[in-house]
């Protein structure tokens, strides 16, 4: 559903069905709508059943890496004796991403449920939802729908009755973009620094508190439920492109376009389609000039790009971006392409970790070149060595942070380095602009 | 313990075959590559931060840290090609950017990897063109003062803090490239082995007061040693600058110490520079003490003794060396030891400052020396006196006087002895070569690491001559002589010699363990 | 075009300032036996296999019931989760949600990451400033009122501009509507 605006007629409203209905997140509502029959349903299968019916789904994760889920879940090896633990990603830290948000302060016993069903799955007794502390509201409803569930019995020690112990609990965050990487999630769980960790050892083996451990985004756990209750053949079904990309997607748009908010669509939608027709196009005036489709982690594309993407994992990736966390940030003619990539360095500036040199040094030199070209302060020199110290920054690290703050440079540079170089020649904005309207 | 699987790869044309769990970076050190690396520490939990470590093996999708990748069979690794190399060259270029340029006023300059890395391998010029961060210079309590501008986060000395000495003072503070290590108000690095962050640190950060200003690294002579300041003999790097000594660093040893040692050893060292020293020869004369030549000097002190019951009061500061040869003309002897409190260092299995602060306590004891608090309870009446390395301090003057004679071998003159018959100068610790005997039997060379005063001679050598003017033998021209005799005349020596101690010693064949029960996984620092 | 933010981040933004800390009140212990606090805590800590896992749960109950998280406040939680107080500040100094000094009574934070930046963040952040004056971000108002931070992505990028102000979090703010919100606040 376009929340906030009705649902457009093109849109499949798989799991945005209730945002905007404040009574789906009530106990009450998520009931009467359907709601834990999913689970009720799971608890009486094997776990090994469930997690082959998300694995015949296609169901990937909906956090950015598209990781097949079901096999995700397979890595869990019952009755190793080890405690198993569920982490549920809702740290939605990624610039231009809140469908998660939407999902939780709507649809709050969706969570709840799709947790407990993952945690099942897996041979977990406990499920942790992490969520940015930041999310004032979305920690609200998950609480309240927590104590509603446990209230109800629907989880705890004998959740729906069936001798099955399962605990969910919401754990706030504190203000660290990078807690959205799953290992620096689960030290930051652990009351640590949110520091990412070396892989191997992967979480399945050695993940929260040194036990096995799965951790999901909030999307994927809540896609288990219609998978559940509809059967594989019935989401595999939902795809305009190919098979590697199955189901519905929540896009979360943003930035320079006439009606952001929160939309499902089917795998392999036009993206053309999406931007202009779904989501309005551009605002009154004015002409789209690039997309940064997943987050700002991932390439820019130009408008001739985004024009031909299909959008599923692979049709991102054959248009030279990534579909990412869906977060799609629409920017216009108005806007300074070197202000705009100067801007998401600097966030990655402050929010690296500081573990990986790399890293610490290169998100700040980066922010600290580009905002000098962004103030006419450039030098003809500046652009290859943001490209090198680029260079220095991707697949060098722990975790992608820093290649992520080199990607819209490289992608920027690569596509829109007219507006650099016409910045480093001295112009002003505005003459910059008409250069290269 | 079953025999771990063996695993052979290929490091820089080299095949290796280490025990599988290796790292590489390990597996690299044994065919004689050493991977350039920061945070990595063969002491320390891994942390793979600092990126200086990543090797280009063969069919991995991207460059590998070497500390934290193990190792598998037929890997190709290279650490040398292009693409290792530009890795390097573009970790030193960022560790750079906010890193002052002042290596001429840094006391880690000389004996620093940044420096010595970037010599190597880094660019010529910076492309940094921006204001560097600035944070002021903080002192961190105990002998530590932390630079922050230098600092280049490998978070060496958090970990040390956490793990080793398992008392978490320090850590990360902040986010980003505003990340300093910081530590608590008011909670300072007062642990007693806390110094060791000062080691570890690879660059110019965290620096000691106590050498602050005092030398540079390419002035120094180092000189390979045991710390004499307990019973734990810790090896160590005797560092001295025109003959004086200026610092004491750990020598790693996986039996006795690993790569640390403990503040009050390191820092004790301002007694081997001792400048009011007794320099020459001297005998008794009218008129009190002269100085006379070495001959007239070892006669003197061999007629004093001959066909007399000698009681030795030695100190536990001595050789093996000096100690066996005191027992060769003596009646009996005794030693005393200062005490202390016992300051573990929790990481690391049975290594601790130790109660008795003394190096050869054991070799004394095992030696036929009587550990006593009455040093002179066993002096009969009439007995000569003989005071070696033994300063006397607090003994009441009217226990000398059962003494029918006194001889001294010092390097200053024992408090309350006023009227000796012969003064021998003999060097102190840091001045001769020996062997000690650790708390746990170990035995352990030390060698000469500054020159002694005057006419002084090393312990041994003077106690030879004494026993050869004394017809009991003939003199010996090596401390390995001494050692040699004392190792076919005891038996807990037997089979010892100095090429089979080398620098990191050997238990006596007596002694049950030998510190760490199992050796620690040790490499190069 | 957008005009630059200024002091995000930096050594120089509020998240890092540095304050005199003796000049406030003795500090009052949080996790006094018998308070609804400490209930609250030792009810968290059974949720986690460690004790430890309770830290940041422990850091927000001390923010909300002082304000901010002291070097006491640090020491407090580190005693009661047998971890040092050194260990703790280094938690607390990587999360930029907990304020190390204490802010005004109403905390105000505008997004000024990138998607809420082409959208005139930077105009809303002018407006909080001066119609609250503060005169500049990270400074409480003389009246103590308020203290107005740009921060990192808050998230609602769908919603330019959001605001938190406390625990409050206000969507699609515009320079027009500052007034009124401020105004609303009691």
């Amino acid at each position: 559903m376009g929340y906030p605006h009705q649902p457009h007629q093109r849109e499949t409203t798989v799991l945005s069905r209730y945002f905007g209905d404040a009574e789906a997140r009530t106990l009450a509502g998520w009931k009467n709508r359907g709601g834990y029959q999913a689970l009720e349903k799971a608890l009486a299968m094997a776990p090994a059943d469930i997690v082959n019916v998300v694995k015949e789904s296609g169901l990937r994760g909906r956090g950015g890496a598209g990781f097949p889920t079901g096999m995700k879940w397979s890595f869990m090896k019952p009755g190793d004796g080890k405690p198993h633990y569920l982490c549920c990603n809702a740290d939605e830290s990624e610039p231009g991403t809140f469908k998660d948000r939407e999902l939780m302060r709507w649809t709050p016993h969706a969570l709840v449920e799709g947790c407990a069903i993952g945690a099942y799955a897996i041979g977990a007794e406990t499920a942790y939802i992490y969520i940015r502390g930041e999310f004032t509201e979305p920690l609200h409803w998950m609480n309240e729908a927590v104590k509603e569930a446990y209230a109800a019995g629907i989880i705890g020690r004998n959740a729906m009755g069936t001798g099955k112990r399962i605990d969910v609990h919401v754990h706030k965050g504190a203000g660290a973009y990078i807690c959205g990487e799953e290992t620096a999630l689960m030290n930051s769980l652990e009351g640590r620094r949110g520091n990412p960790r070396i892989k191997p050892p992967f979480p399945a083996v050695s993940g929260v508190f040194g036990m096995p451990t799965t951790i999901n985004n909030v999307e994927t756990l809540i896609a288990a439920i219609p998978i559940l209750m509809n059967g594989a053949d019935w989401y595999r079904k939902m795809s305009l492109s190919n098979p590697k990309s199955t189901g519905t997607k929540l896009y979360s748009v943003c930035g320079n376009i006439e009606r952001p908010g929160t939309y499902e669509v089917v795998m392999g939608f036009p993206f053309r389609d999406f931007l202009y027709d779904v989501c309005g196009g551009p605002l009154p005036g004015r002409k789209f000039k690039a997309v940064i489709p997943g987050g700002v982690s991932v390439p820019i594309q130009s408008m001739e790009e985004a024009e031909a993407t299909l959008m599923d994992y692979e049709g991102f990736v054959a248009q030279g971006s990534m579909l990412g966390s869906g977060g799609v940030i629409l920017i216009d003619d108005a806007q300074s392409m070197v202000a705009v990539i100067a801007r998401i360095a600097r966030f990655f500036a402050h929010e690296s970790c500081a573990q990986c040199t790399q890293c610490r040094e290169g998100t700040a030199w980066t922010t600290k070149i580009l905002e000098r070209i962004r103030d006419g302060q450039g030098t003809t020199e500046d652009l290859d060595t943001l490209l090198d110290i680029a260079e220095q920054m991707t697949g060098k690290t722990i975790c992608v942070l820093s290649d992520s703050c080199a990607t819209p440079v490289v992608s920027g540079i690569k596509k829109f380095g007219r507006e650099f170089e016409a910045l480093i020649q001295g112009r002003t904005y505005v003459s910059v602009m008409e250069a290269v309207a | 313990m079953p025999e771990k699987k063996m695993i052979t790869l290929t490091i820089e044309g080299r095949q290796v075959s280490v025990p599988e769990g290796t790292t590489i970076l390990e597996a690299a050190k044994q065919v004689g590559v050493l991977i350039p690396h920061y945070c990595y520490h063969p002491g320390l939990p891994v942390a793979g931060v600092c990126r200086m470590c990543l090797v280009d093996v063969e069919k991995a999708p991207k460059l590998a840290p070497s500390c934290a990748t193990t190792v598998a069979d037929g890997q190709v690794v290279h650490v040398y090609n292009d693409k290792s190399l530009e890795a390097r060259k573009g970790v030193l270029e960022m560790l750079l950017i906010n890193h002052p340029l002042d290596c001429p006023i840094c006391d880690q300059s000389g004996e620093c990897e940044l420096q010595d890395y970037t010599y190597q391998e880094g660019r010529e010029d910076s492309r940094y063109r921006e204001p560097k961060r600035f944070n002021p210079a903080e002192d961190f309590g105990g002998d530590v003062v932390y630079v922050p501008n230098r600092c280049i986060l490998c978070t060496r000395c958090v970990r040390f803090m956490d793990d080793v000495a398992q008392d978490p003072v320090l850590n990360v503070s902040e986010r980003g490239d505003r990340a300093v290590i910081g530590k608590f108000d008011g909670r300072d690095l007062t642990h007693p082995w806390a110094a060791n962050v000062v080691d570890l640190c690879p660059v110019g950060a965290l620096l000691s007061k106590d050498f602050l200003n005092k030398a540079r690294a390419w002035e120094l002579d180092r000189t390979a040693s045991v710390c004499p300041n307990c019973t734990q003999g810790c090896n160590v790097m005797m560092e001295t600058r025109e003959n004086q000594v200026v610092r004491i660093r750990p020598r790693p040893n996986e039996y006795v110490n690993a790569y640390f040692m403990c503040d009050w050893g390191r820092l004790n060292y301002r007694w081997m520079n001792e400048k009011n020293r007794v320099e020459r020869p001297m005998i008794r004369q009218a008129g009190g003490l002269s100085p006379v030549s070495w001959e007239r000097a070892i006669s003197a002190a061999a007629a004093s003794l001959k066909g007399r019951r000698v009681f030795v009061a030695a100190s536990p500061m001595l050789s093996n060396e000096a100690l066996f040869l005191l027992t060769q003309l003596m009646a009996s002897g005794s030693f005393r030891v200062t005490e202390g409190d016992e300051a573990p260092l929790p990481g690391i299995e049975d290594l601790a400052l130790r109660r008795e602060r003394a190096a050869n306590v054991h070799g004394a004891e095992a030696l036929g020396f009587t550990k006593t608090r009455d040093l002179l309870g066993g002096l009969a009446q009439g007995d000569v006196l003989v005071v070696a390395g033994e300063d006397l301090a607090g003994i009441d003057p009217a226990a000398l006087s059962k003494a029918s004679e006194i001889v001294v071998l010092g390097s200053v003159l024992p408090s309350g002895v006023t009227n000796p018959a012969v003064v021998l100068p003999i060097a102190n610790f840091a001045e001769e070569e020996g062997t000690v005997t650790n708390l746990r039997g170990r035995v352990q060379r030390f060698t000469q690491a500054r020159q002694a005063p005057g006419e002084t001679r090393p312990s041994w050598l003077v106690l030879g001559d004494l026993l050869g003017a004394m017809g009991k033998q003939s003199s010996f021209f090596l401390p390995s002589d001494v050692f040699a005799r004392l190792a076919s005349s005891h038996k807990a020596f037997a089979g010892l010699s100095y090429d089979t101690l080398g620098f990191k010693g050997l238990p006596l064949a007596t002694a049950e363990a030998t510190g760490p029960k199992a050796p620690l996984a040790m490499g190069l620092a | 075009m957008p005009p630059a933010p200024e002091t995000m981040g930096g050594p120089e933004s509020p998240d890092y300032a540095s304050h005199d800390h003796a000049a406030h009140a003795p500090y009052e212990p949080v996790f006094v036996a018998g308070s609804a606090s400490r209930r609250e805590l030792d009810e968290l800590i059974p949720r986690y296999p460690q004790k430890m896992a309770a830290l940041l749960p422990a850091l927000w109950i001390v923010q909300r019931e002082r304000g901010w998280v002291s070097n006491e406040g640090m020491a407090e939680v580190a005693a009661l989760l047998e971890l040092t107080p050194a260990y703790v500040k280094g938690v607390v100094t990587f999360y930029t949600m907990y304020h190390q000094h204490p802010v005004g009574k109403y905390f105000i934070q505008v997004c000024t990451t990138s998607p809420c930046g082409i959208c005139g963040a930077e105009d809303v952040v002018k407006a909080f400033v001066r119609h609250t004056n503060t005169g500049e971000l990270g400074v409480t108002s003389a009246d103590g009122r308020f203290t107005v931070i740009e921060v990192e992505c808050l998230g609602a990028c769908g919603f330019a501009t959001p605001v938190m102000i406390n625990e409050e979090f206000i969507e699609s703010v515009t320079p027009a509507k500052v007034p009124n919100i401020l105004a609303a606040l009691k």
